[in-house]
């Protein structure tokens, strides 16, 4: 295992980061605010006895929507032990914070707080990639709450990145707070496989997206009856 | 006095070349289904007859022909080649986009460049737009197929799943690293080195040839990534600085575009281990300058690229492929001899075609 400086742009600091990246977004994801990493500027490996693998990072994060950067330090902690455990993650970029997008959240909010008719949509981004300006909120918030989900699952040998919502659905408002229901298709980069989730989160402007239950499908999508041989 | 002949040939050949331009506007800047990039081939050879053939060198495993488009100037000799294929993993549409946008380019540049009129005098340029082209099709079939990676083989006996991995099939260092026996699996590498028959084609047709060839470009997506051989930590390339040297010289010409980042490196130092990629099995039969390009993006939209990013990423893309073509054919012709093969090739072409420009 790599100790000690890391070579930023080889993959250990880069899946390090990428959990950076995942971290962010449930702390300070919204529909209008999502994050991505931009680059690695140095990194930092080592071993913490009984412990795990500790990495140290200077990063530089892009809001999406803004295209602001900030440069953040970070420190993931890899847990060992025969136990699954997600990484724990300290971090924090309060620049990007600043970037004012309440009035855009409470309109959403509002908006769909009182709605009649509850929001559906599937395949975000569609096959040639694209998405109704519309949806995109709704795009970035499904993003996010996976974003709990990308955390969790992560390890020194796995990069997740979301590769489509499959589908969205809002259920009643419960507590003041849109409820949704997302499918959502995760690409595990090393196993370049898609995994199947299925997300129940909450989210409101002051509150954030809170996620209820999430579940991962066992779905055999590749799986199909072979053709009859003769 | 050769000069200015020569001059006039560039001339002559230009306006030949503009009153056969496309006369339907083929959109390179969205994605196309199989039957429509069939039909553009078919007619990049009606357009372009003194220099595009299409050679067809095997087949798929549900039977559809593998073919290529043959890109250069006829000049009678054995001729040193530049091998690109986009497609392997059938997702990543965005690559072959870029080969349709490469073949335009080039055919573009040799109406008026004379850098690249001396290169396709001196190489043939050997571009296969979708190599796997059944899981292509399949991608294409409907919202939950468009993730498809592998082939569209059966699984061996007993298996529920489809298709083999062709980016591990091939013989080099197979079923070692980064790989996955399963049959399920997305990694799967196949139940023996070259199984499939779209692996077996570029086999044939490159090992047949691989004295000719001096560079091996394989297109993919997603990253932003320039990756070296090889995929197994424990083996180094034996032109590794050259390879580097090179695949940085690319990285600058890209971020020069629209100013993205491409990692230059092996694979197992910014991606992940893999054993039987083409690209190493390139390396290996001595192919010097073999590259894995790994396009846009950087993981927001992944394999669904929007449709107006095709058109930066091909700009970009295009550039670096340039940059590794031009080090290849410069390495290998030196500047004096270039410009008397260019004129003599020019005479030689004139008096081929003479009767029809008159």
């Amino acid at each position: 295992m790599a100790t000690g400086e890391l070579n930023p742009n080889h993959y250990q600091a880069q899946r390090a980061a990428k959990v950076v990246q995942h971290y962010l977004n449930t702390r300070y994801g919204s529909p209008y605010r999502l994050l991505g990493l931009h680059r690695v500027h140095s990194g930092n490996a080592e071993d913490v006895e009984d412990s795990g693998r500790k990495y140290q990072l200077e990063i530089s994060v892009q809001e999406i929507i803004s295209n602001m950067t900030e440069k953040c330090s970070a420190e993931v902690l890899f847990p060992s032990g025969g136990q699954q455990r997600s990484p724990q993650v300290q971090a924090s970029c309060e620049e990007l914070l600043k970037i004012n997008t309440i009035a855009q959240e409470e309109a959403l909010y509002q908006q769909y707080k009182m709605k009649p008719s509850l929001l559906s949509a599937q395949n975000l981004p569609d096959s040639y990639g694209h998405i109704d300006p519309d949806m995109k909120p709704f795009w970035h918030l499904c993003i996010v709450a996976s974003s709990f989900i990308m955390l969790n699952e992560s390890s020194e040998n796995t990069l997740f990145n979301v590769a489509q919502v499959a589908n969205i659905t809002q259920l009643a408002t419960e507590n003041d707070q849109l409820k949704f229901d997302c499918h959502v298709l995760l690409h595990e980069m090393v196993s370049q496989e898609i995994i199947h989730w299925k997300l129940l989160f909450t989210w409101s402007p002051p509150e954030g997206v809170k996620v209820q239950q999430m579940e991962q499908l066992p779905h055999c999508h590749h799986c199909e009856k072979p053709p009859n041989t003769n | 006095m050769l000069f200015s002949v020569g001059l006039s040939l560039v001339v002559l050949l230009s306006v030949v070349g503009a009153a056969t331009v496309e006369r339907v506007e083929y959109d390179y800047y969205k994605y196309h289904p199989m039957p429509e990039i069939t039909d553009w081939m078919v007619q990049a050879v009606k357009d372009y007859p003194e220099v595009v053939t299409i050679l067809e060198y095997g087949q798929t495993y549900e039977k559809r022909t593998i073919s290529l488009l043959k890109i250069g100037i006829n000049t009678g000799e054995k001729k040193k080649a530049i091998w690109m294929d986009c497609g392997i993993h059938a997702r990543e549409w965005i690559a072959p986009a870029f080969c349709q946008y490469f073949v335009r380019e080039i055919l573009q540049a040799y109406k008026t460049d004379p850098k690249m009129q001396a290169m396709m005098t001196n190489m043939d340029f050997y571009v296969t737009p979708v190599l796997n082209i059944d899981g292509y099709i399949h991608s294409w079939k409907d919202n939950t197929t468009r993730l498809w990676r592998k082939n569209r083989s059966p699984g061996p006996l007993n298996c529920t799943c489809y298709g083999t991995d062709l980016n591990r099939n091939f013989n080099a260092n197979w079923g070692t690293l980064g790989i996955s026996f399963e049959c399920c699996d997305n990694t799967f590498c196949g139940i023996k080195p070259v199984s499939e028959p779209e692996a077996q084609a570029v086999t044939y047709f490159v090992g047949n040839r691989k004295e000719d060839f001096l560079c091996f470009l394989t297109i993919h997506s997603y990253g932003q990534l320039l990756l070296l051989p090889f995929g197994h930590p424990n083996f180094t390339a034996s032109n590794y600085d050259e390879l580097m040297k090179v695949g940085r010289g690319a990285a600058d010409a890209i971020r020069s575009v629209h100013g993205k980042d491409y990692t230059v490196g092996t694979s197992p130092d910014v991606l992940y281990a893999n054993s039987g990629s083409s690209r190493d099995w390139a390396r290996m039969q001595g192919i010097p300058l073999t590259y894995t390009f790994e396009l846009r993006d950087d993981g927001t939209f992944g394999f669904e690229l929007p449709q107006d990013q095709i058109q930066p990423t091909c700009e970009e893309a295009y550039s670096g492929a340039l940059h590794i073509i031009t080090y290849a054919h410069d390495k290998t012709f030196s500047g004096a001899t270039a410009t008397a093969a260019t004129l003599w090739s020019m005479l030689l072409a004139l008096g081929v075609t003479g009767t029809t420009l008159m």
